[in-house]
């Protein structure tokens, strides 16, 4: 059983980083619980292969510990850490039939009788539904099916206690792609793993994780439910990535009377607009999801004035564009809500305007 | 029709065209045209049909230089391409010593053929040569003029040296073409040193390794400066191999006319066994996937 | 200029590829074609291109039959898939290739490279080599070198299919921007519904070879002409459940009776198959008269703002799209809320008979 826990983890891959831009990985703490489904979901470039490759024991960490159950791992090979990982591209033996594939781990690690070997491969198979291709020669599986038997490569062992992923459903067909995120989901439910799925799809990480480490430059910028990342973003980066369009972001001034913008006060919770001032900074940022803005012609408190510039039908929804001040907002609307003309206004109704200082959310404590 | 015309397009092929016409068509046509007749001179040639290929296929001295060929392409195969992989995985990955190794490697396939020849001929006196030199010394007779087994053992060890490196160098490139995961997915496997030849590079290996076995025994199917230079097919005959014996009769002889039919039969031979080894390789891999 | 198809098809090695397309692009207009992987998207483009010939049919720019022109000779550009640039040239000389091969003088060559480069915001990579940018850089440079030229058509196939949904974000509204401005046609081939409701213009429904449907992409998404339009131009697919209309009585599977409403009143007894879009059936009722259905959750899938929802009942499959977040376990029992009212009729041969009605009247 393994709960994962990062310690003061950090990678660099300079033999001597002057700064943090040196850092793949930048120092962070972090503990994944055992059985849980978590996604690494970034940007290419964001530290999440480093970060999962650390994990797998590929690389080893410049600084700090991998911890599973509390015991070091740093200098541990693959082989040793009771993981299976399942890779971008479908690793399979072209040679071997499936069930010699499902096979092949209990063999390498000897002492199984053939039939106890049996009935495990059988038992997975089952699962993932290939107990009719068993005795086909796996090179002639399609991309779907090889995933799934490497997937059975891990999952065939008693001793593995994490499966990591690693954008696993890229060469899948897409109509095929979300039966397989079932499978993954139903296998978790099914068997007591940690799972660790690396992507940069949103649809991905948050169909499959109960979690998401979300990372940007080598750092995890929110860790939670991917309600927690659409509904309260903890970072500006988390609004832009999460959501599309992602947030809607514009700059107010620090004023005696709060925060302004666009010459109009927008009035944000006491405790809030304290932390503001005392941070001292002037990396002020507002955000609101275009799914939170409401769109109308009622003027009055809290509302302000807008023109409407671009609508766009998609569908089920439109996305309309209005130009509030010196910024473009977009407004995700119903699709048969009809769009004021020219002249409109929104308003940013509680509790979805979000207040950012240095790109991180600030929030009041809770009661 | 379904492509857009364009005729220009076919100005570019027609250069092919005069080369393959020059270089295999009409020569070969030529030589079937010898084959088929007796020449004396310029203007006089009688046409005997079949009846130069009859001859060369009873002729004992040919069909004893065609088994000799026969083993000798099947000796040095079974070294060279197990030798070649075994090489090729112990060549370093990365870094400079992976560029010197190729270079050292390959170094045998930069050298002219009949200098190979040479080089070995003095290697193997027992003089001045070291090879020669050491068998000697360590008591052994070794004499390649006088003793058939020590010429063929020579010859072997010299094609070995020379075009083992040409396996080699194609496993290497089919190694490196292999996906790093499918090591680490071995390693999380904890699959034997053993089980990841086994499974993973000897299959992935198994395209280039078609090539490379076709191309070394249709080339060593055709030796002949090697062998010409250092044992000049003796002692007797037991090193003469088919195209020594082939020349001997045609510049030696004058005997156009056989020579040519046994050219054609020459020809034919390799055409047929590299066909029959490159499709029974082709079926087995299909077989193997088409069984299921 | 306009470019005109004449009952093309094409036949290749007897297998029917294009089967009789008829449509007229019109100038500066911007023209989706949408449809599924092997829809014969990409050889219609290849036919408007010039690379292949029709086996029938013909093609007219302008009204002058080109059909047999060769794709030098008209003025067009593609961009594909893959991002191809060259590979050792750099991303000036890449734009500026089709300049030269049109010989044009080194002043002007210079200055429309660095136009359309500011255009598409490269302005700043103009000598660096391709290999070295991002993929949706490269893919910036293959379009730069697309637009330079003053195309008459520029065809697009699927360019931004291998870009994170991020970038696609960015470049397909650049990219809407950037034809609104220019005089030529634009072709698009996407397999999504969504890409194409963004992009707007014209959609193009192609299915096994056939055009099912063209027209403004608004009025082909809300009145599709039949079925299999309908269903391709829904992401996610439009659900269809078959069933019967009696004198007074909507029955769906023989389980599910309601009584005809206002909009389904025009529908004559008989079978039919009626479609529900994804984002119309909701976990909440809408109107009063909506049907409460148990239904069994095969997976919830969430994209960041939205989750679509499988789910099942006895005899059909469903699914929602939900705005916001719904995390649901597969086998979990819920209860979801059927629209009677924003329901589609289809005839069994697929013919639409009903379109539901909107605020707007579209």
């Amino acid at each position: 059983m393994a709960e994962i826990t990062l310690k003061t983890l950090a990678h660099s891959y300079s033999k001597k980083p002057a700064g943090p831009e040196d850092y793949a990985i930048r120092k962070m703490e972090h503990v994944w619980a055992q059985g849980g489904a978590y996604a690494l979901l970034g940007p290419s470039g964001c530290g999440k292969s480093t970060l999962l490759n650390i994990i797998s024991g590929l690389v080893t960490p410049s600084e700090g510990d991998v911890l599973f159950d509390g015991k070091r791992m740093n200098e541990l090979p693959p082989e040793k850490r009771n993981i299976a990982q399942v890779f971008q591209f479908p690793v399979i033996y072209d040679t071997m039939t499936v069930y010699d594939n499902l096979a092949f781990p209990l063999r390498n690690q000897g002492g199984f009788s053939e039939d106890w070997i049996r009935e495990k491969v059988h038992e997975v198979a089952d699962v993932l539904e290939l107990s009719g291709e068993l005795k086909r020669k796996a090179k002639n599986l399609s991309a779907d099916q090889k995933q799934k038997v490497s997937m059975g490569r891990g999952l065939v062992r008693e001793d593995v206690t994490a499966i990591l992923f690693d954008e696993p459903l890229t060469v899948i067909d897409p109509q095929l792609k979300w039966r397989l995120r079932r499978k993954l989901k139903q296998i978790h439910e099914r068997f007591d793993i940690t799972m660790v799925y690396v992507t940069h799809d949103q649809l991905e990480a948050s169909t499959f994780a109960d979690k998401i480490a979300l990372m940007y430059e080598g750092q995890i910028v929110q860790f939670g439910t991917p309600q927690e990342l659409f509904e309260r973003p903890a970072h500006t980066f988390v609004g832009y990535f999460i959501g599309s369009p992602g947030m809607n972001f514009f700059e107010p001034r620090l004023t005696d009377e709060g925060l302004m913008f666009n010459g109009k006060a927008i009035p944000v919770n006491e405790q809030i607009l304290d932390k503001v001032r005392r941070s001292g900074s002037d990396n002020i940022r507002l955000g609101i999801r275009p799914e939170f803005v409401t769109l109308g012609t009622d003027t009055g408190e809290q509302r302000y004035e807008v023109t409407v510039t671009g609508v766009e039908d998609l569908g089920t929804y439109q996305m309309v564009d209005v130009e509030f001040g010196p910024v473009t907002v977009k407004v995700r609307i119903p699709e048969d809500q009809p769009v004021p003309n020219d002249a409109a206004s929104i308003g940013f109704p509680d509790p979805w305007l979000k207040v950012y200082v240095d790109e991180r959310l600030v929030e009041a404590d809770h009661e | 029709m379904n492509k857009i015309e364009n005729n220009k397009a076919w100005f570019f092929v027609i250069p092919v065209f005069v080369v393959v016409a020059f270089s295999a068509v009409i020569p070969l046509m030529t030589v079937v045209n010898y084959s088929v007749q007796d020449i004396f001179g310029a203007n006089s040639a009688f046409w005997t049909g079949t009846e130069w290929y009859r001859e060369m296929l009873r002729n004992p001295d040919l069909q004893a230089a065609l088994l000799r060929q026969f083993a000798f392409s099947f000796a040095i195969l079974a070294i060279e391409v197990p030798l070649g992989i075994g090489i090729a995985l112990l060549m370093p990955k990365k870094g400079w010593a992976a560029s010197a190794a190729l270079v050292l490697v390959a170094m045998p396939l930069l050298i002219p053929l009949n200098v190979v020849g040479t080089i070995w001929q003095i290697l193997a006196r027992s003089d001045i040569g070291l090879l020669g030199w050491s068998l000697s010394s360590l008591g052994m007779d070794y004499n390649i003029n006088a003793n058939a087994a020590d010429a063929w053992f020579t010859i072997i060890l010299m094609d070995v040296w020379h075009w083992t490196p040409l396996i080699a160098l194609l496993s290497y490139s089919g190694l490196r073409a292999i996906p790093d995961a499918y090591y680490q997915a071995a390693r999380i496997d904890r699959a034997s040193r053993w089980a990841v030849f086994r499974y993973i590079q000897l299959p992935k290996l198994t395209n280039v390794l078609v090539i490379g076995v076709l191309l070394r025994f249709m080339d060593s199917f055709m030796i002949y400066a090697e062998p010409f230079v250092l044992t000049g097919g003796g002692p007797g005959s037991s090193t003469t191999f088919l195209s020594q014996a082939l020349t001997t009769m045609a510049v030696g002889q004058f005997d156009l006319g056989p020579a040519a039919a046994f050219s054609i039969i020459y020809f034919l031979i390799i055409l047929a066994v590299s066909w029959v080894f490159y499709t029974a390789i082709m079926t087995l891999q299909k077989d193997k996937s088409a069984q299921q | 200029m306009s470019l005109t198809l004449q009952n093309v098809s094409r036949v290749v090695d007897g297998e029917t590829w294009i089967s009789d397309v008829t449509m007229t692009l019109e100038p500066g207009s911007f023209n989706v074609l949408l449809g599924r992987t092997l829809a014969g998207k990409t050889s219609l483009m290849r036919i408007m291109a010039g690379l292949d010939r029709p086996s029938s049919g013909n093609i007219l720019m302008n009204d002058v039959d080109v059909t047999g022109v060769a794709v030098q000779k008209r003025n067009i550009s593609m961009v594909y898939q893959q991002f191809i640039n060259y590979p050792t040239m750099s991303v000036f000389e890449n734009i500026a290739s089709p300049l030269k091969l049109a010989k044009k003088s080194q002043k002007e060559i210079d200055r429309r490279v660095r136009e359309t480069a500011e255009l598409l915001k490269i302005d700043n990579l103009l000598d660096r080599l391709p290999l070295e940018l991002s993929g949706g850089q490269q893919q910036r440079v293959s379009m730069a070198r697309a637009l330079v030229k003053d195309a008459d058509v520029v065809l697009f196939d699927e360019p931004l299919v291998n870009l994170d949904y991020k970038l696609r974000e960015a470049l397909r509204s650049e990219l809407k921007d950037l034809f609104e401005a220019r005089n030529c046609i634009a072709v698009y081939a996407t397999t999504e519904a969504q890409e194409a409701l963004a992009l707007g213009g014209e959609t193009a429904v192609l299915h096994e070879g056939r055009l099912l449907q063209k027209g403004p992409t608004p009025t082909v998404y809300h009145r599709p002409q039949d079925i299999e339009t309908a269903e391709i131009f829904s992401e996610p697919p439009i659900n269809i459940v078959p069933g019967r209309v009696t004198e007074n009585e909507v029955t769906f599977d023989e389980q599910v009776h309601f009584r005809l409403n206002s909009d389904l009143a025009s529908l004559e007894p008989g079978n039919y198959k009626f479609g529900v879009r994804p984002s119309h059936i909701g976990l909440a009722p809408h109107a009063d008269d909506d049907l409460e259905i148990m239904v069994t959750v095969d997976l919830a899938e969430i994209s960041g703002s939205e989750t679509f929802l499988h789910v099942h009942s006895e005899s059909y499959e469903l699914v929602l799209h939900l705005q916001g977040i719904y995390q649901y376990r597969p086998d979990e029992q819920i209860t979801v809320f059927f629209p009677t009212h924003k329901l589609y009729a289809f005839a069994p041969d697929g013919r639409t008979i009903l379109v539901p009605g909107r605020a707007e009247g579209l």
